[in-house]
């Protein structure tokens, strides 16, 4: 007999830093999007009247900021949270993390049937996708307060200050930060069908699990006779 | 022959200027390098009481816009002062000497001034073919320079072949053109770029040197802070415009006419690092962008290979000369989308099939029970 056992995996600040980091990446993108393609507007206007581009780019900078340190909080939760949150689950150092990348590559994309996925927090796939986009994170984070720096009198982004002339110049150092920008918005396309999917194939409540913090595990109660 | 050397003051008075004529040069010298008014008597004293810089100026790879640029800078004083100190010691296109009596006063100045004399690089250093491309008085550039620089001073490396490599160092690079800074080693190379730079902050570089007997402080692409710390953008005039939203859309609209921000014309002013907003070239009339057109980033490294000019995003490397970042994220957004439905599809066609060895369908479950 098949029975549900329930169980506690994101923890609040998991699930805050989730959702700060949903709306801080779109904010980032659209705005982003805008300062790299801005409107041009056929208007009489004179510049005094209006402010909106730099409006835009304030918006940019308070979420760059909000986002980095959210990301910052995040890791230092990876040391002290709860095993489901720990920083192991996202760098693959174990054979057993590897042979379940390839039970759920064959899941994913090759929709083959087999035992159900042991991990219950991040399946190893997914811990490891999110690896990947904690290093876009740093790389953004990085090239973003690098260009930031030269308008800034405050010490923190000066503390980037290094990283364009290692590119060469800000061009470059904007062409990262614009093709990066890229990869966030096909992740979180990806990432939200996936839930969608993972929900769905495994019954195990992913998606409401970010809301409320538990998951539901369906496994086959062991007979007592 | 052997005298001491003349003061800068003392060349002044030489060429018929007045003390008047003098103080004025000073003052606006301190105000270029960003110095406080009470500074400017230290200028005075500096340049009163030292005897005048020797100078060799070398010739490579370029165009010699730097050395236009630098004769026609707005103060007439400095190419008069400035320039004919260093036209007495060696400088291949304005020295009255040639051939043999050329090379020899080279080889005068590097011995007589040893350790002291200030080198000034105008053009790039071609590398391959054992530097075959660019040979004067039967060395290599490679080799000049090397020698030169050993006993020199300070170098400074004029514009952006000296500094970047320019146009010669454009993919495909065909003469293994490089700058300076990567060809020697152990000095200080002070670069002043720009294509060609503005001839205020060439003078003010070298009387920097001069008054100080330091080199100015660097960023960290090697160029003098006093000009290179701030970005055409901020602090160009149209900048306004710009927070405002309002852009030039295309060279002949309405919003050029008005003198709008050239952002979405290429304008390279965001990324480039130059006093052109400031300082502003051909004493003061002018600079690209007032005049309509986009800064194409000449102070900048690679500026030839990071084009179109005219497109706000550079071409993606390996998709043609005109696709940008944003045409191939907006590809790779559509096959990934496809990618999804195509999957959503066979999920469902496939849901009575089990997937997880379970089937997908609404199975009983004992959920009341632990």
């Amino acid at each position: 007999m098949t029975q549900v056992r329930k169980l506690y995996v994101w923890q609040l600040p998991v699930r805050f830093y989730h959702w700060n980091n949903a709306i801080c990446i779109v904010a980032l993108c659209l705005t982003g999007f805008l300062i790299g393609k801005p409107i041009a507007l056929q208007t009489a206007a004179e510049a005094s009247s209006s402010y909106w581009f730099g409006i835009i780019r304030f918006t940019h900078f308070v979420f760059a900021f909000l986002f980095f340190f959210n990301f910052m909080f995040r890791t230092f939760w990876g040391f002290v949270g709860n095993d489901y949150a720990r920083w192991y689950h996202f760098i693959p150092l174990k054979k057993k993390q590897w042979r379940e990348i390839v039970q759920v590559l064959k899941i994913d994309i090759l929709q083959a049937t087999g035992k159900p996925i042991e991990s219950v927090g991040h399946n190893s796939l997914a811990g490891f996708t999110y690896f990947i986009t904690f290093l876009f994170f740093t790389l953004q984070s990085f090239t973003g307060f690098a260009l930031y720096a030269d308008m800034s009198t405050s010490w923190f982004p000066h503390l980037f200050a290094w990283i364009s002339p290692i590119l060469g110049g800000d061009l470059l150092t904007r062409q990262i930060h614009h093709i990066l920008m890229w990869g966030f918005i096909i992740f979180a396309i990806i990432h939200v069908y996936l839930v969608f999917y993972h929900d769905y194939a495994e019954k195990r409540g992913v998606t409401s699990s970010m809301i409320g913090g538990w998951k539901f595990i369906e496994e086959e109660k062991e007979t007592e006779k | 022959m052997n005298k001491k050397p003349k003061t800068v003051y003392e060349e002044f008075q030489a060429k018929g200027h007045s003390r008047r004529d003098f103080l004025k040069f000073c003052t606006m010298t301190a105000a270029f390098l960003g110095l406080e008014y009470s500074a400017v008597g230290k200028v005075v004293k500096a340049l009163e009481n030292k005897p005048r810089p020797a100078v060799i100026w070398l010739h490579f790879q370029e165009c010699t816009c730097c050395s236009e640029s630098f004769i026609r800078s707005s103060h007439p004083l400095v190419a008069d002062i400035v320039l004919d100190k260093i036209s007495l010691d060696y400088t291949e296109t304005l020295m009255a000497a040639a051939g043999h009596q050329a090379e020899k006063s080279l080889q005068d100045t590097m011995a007589k001034f040893k350790g002291e004399y200030i080198l000034l690089v105008e053009g790039s250093i071609p590398t391959d073919a054992n530097g075959a491309y660019c040979c004067i008085g039967g060395k290599s550039a490679m080799q000049i320079v090397e020698e030169v620089a050993e006993g020199a001073k300070a170098v400074i490396a004029w514009g952006n072949c000296a500094s970047s490599g320019c146009v010669q160092a454009a993919n495909p690079n065909p003469t293994g053109a490089k700058p300076v800074h990567k060809v020697i080693s152990g000095k200080p190379v002070i670069n002043v770029q720009g294509c060609p730079p503005i001839a205020e902050v060439m003078a003010a570089v070298v009387v920097h040197i001069l008054v100080f007997d330091t080199i100015p402080q660097l960023d960290g692409l090697g160029r003098p802070k006093e000009f290179y710390s701030r970005r055409v953008h901020d602090t160009c005039y149209r900048r306004p415009n710009y927070d405002a939203g309002l852009f030039v859309n295309s060279f002949d609209d309405e919003n050029a006419r008005k003198g709008y921000c050239l952002y979405k014309m290429g304008c390279r002013g965001p990324v480039t690092y130059n006093a052109c907003g400031v300082t502003k070239w051909n004493n003061g009339v002018s600079f690209p962008i007032q005049s309509g057109h986009p800064c194409i980033g000449c102070s900048e490294a690679n500026f030839w290979d990071n084009g179109p000019f005219y497109q706000h995003l550079p071409s993606f490397p390996g998709f043609g000369i005109e696709t940008t970042a944003d045409e191939i994220g907006v590809g790779l957004g559509l096959v990934t989308v496809a990618g999804i439905a195509a999957h959503a599809i066979t999920t469902n066609v496939r849901k009575r099939r089990a997937l997880f060895g379970k089937r997908v369908d609404d199975s009983n479950v004992d959920i009341s029970k632990e």
